[in-house]
């Protein structure tokens, strides 16, 4: 059976949450290391957990973005297979030109650590949670922790995203000033979807929420 | 050679960097009208024709040392 791919780079710290997560669904997963180049045709789907890869150095996820593993994602996701980016995932995969846009800095020049709602405003394709998504009306409530998470592309991309049905998660209350209330997106064959919250941390009621688990549960084979 | 990298924010994109340090200096006293905080990376690159090295370092920025929608760049001989 194949198994779903967790990336780790050097600073990446949410893979054993990811990992977890993955477990508590009964799905078989396991780490792929930064450095190696692997047949992605063995994977299932690969997942970019949060964390903060190189340090954030020069930008976050550039320097992740970069490296032979991702080579690897790249050519996995240009044949359709699944890819979920989580916070720093999601930085990543901007950097790795697998999503439009960047993160930038909070406008709060904080570090946020929250529990945010969201709406679902497109069918994600593979990775719909969907309409079912979170209580099952729409919304979804999960936690973020970031500092670079406002989402910035140029105006006509912004509406491109929209018109496209890509924009995956949209903040209720924007925490930190990203374009458009974006929280995470899709790409157009939406095989690829990331968001900056963080799904891996809401999978239990005795985490503060459960509403994680939607995002897994589309991985169980 | 070696060469200077200087990366800036685009002035599309906010520079939250640049605004804190512009209030540090108000708060100093000093009146500034505009402030911005960008990066400045040196690369020294092993040959001694000026223009290959120019275009390898120029090429290097466009790969990885900037990101055009959110930066600019320029590279100067050093």
């Amino acid at each position: 059976m194949k198994k779903v791919g967790v990336l780790r780079f050097l600073g990446t710290n949410c893979d054993a949450d990811v990992m977890s997560a993955c477990g508590d669904l009964e799905i078989s997963a396991e780490y792929v290391w930064w450095a190696d180049h692997f047949d992605y045709r063995q994977y299932s789907a690969f997942i970019l957990p949060g964390g903060f890869s190189y340090g954030d150095y020069l930008r976050c996820g550039a320097m992740a973005a970069r490296t032979p593993a991702m080579d690897d994602v790249r050519e996995a996701a240009k044949n359709g297979c699944p890819v979920l980016g989580i916070c720093n995932g999601f930085q990543i995969l901007c950097e790795a030109g697998l999503l439009p846009g960047a993160l930038t800095k909070n406008i709060s020049r904080q570090f946020q650590d929250e529990w945010v709602s969201m709406t679902t405003t497109s069918n994600g394709g593979f990775w719909d949670g969907g309409k079912g998504n979170g209580n099952g009306n729409g919304t979804v409530t999960l936690p973020i922790a970031h500092s670079m998470g406002r989402y910035f592309a140029e105006a006509h991309e912004l509406d491109e995203l929209f018109q496209n049905d890509q924009v995956w998660l949209k903040y209720t209350a924007n925490p930190n000033g990203s374009l458009r209330d974006i929280a995470g997106i899709l790409n157009k064959k939406k095989n690829v979807a990331a968001l900056m919250p963080h799904p891996e941390r809401a999978m239990h009621e005795w985490m503060g929420g459960d509403q994680g688990r939607v995002f897994f549960e589309r991985l169980r084979t | 050679m070696k060469y200077l990298v200087h990366v800036m924010p685009r002035q599309e994109a906010l520079d939250p960097q640049g605004w804190a340090v512009q209030g540090a200096l108000a708060r100093m006293g000093y009146k500034v009208k505009d402030c911005r905080v960008g990066k400045a990376v040196i690369v020294e690159v092993d040959t001694l024709d000026k223009q290959q090295g120019m275009r390898q370092v120029k090429e290097m920025a466009e790969k990885l040392l900037a990101n055009p929608l959110i930066e600019t760049f320029e590279v100067k001989e050093l």
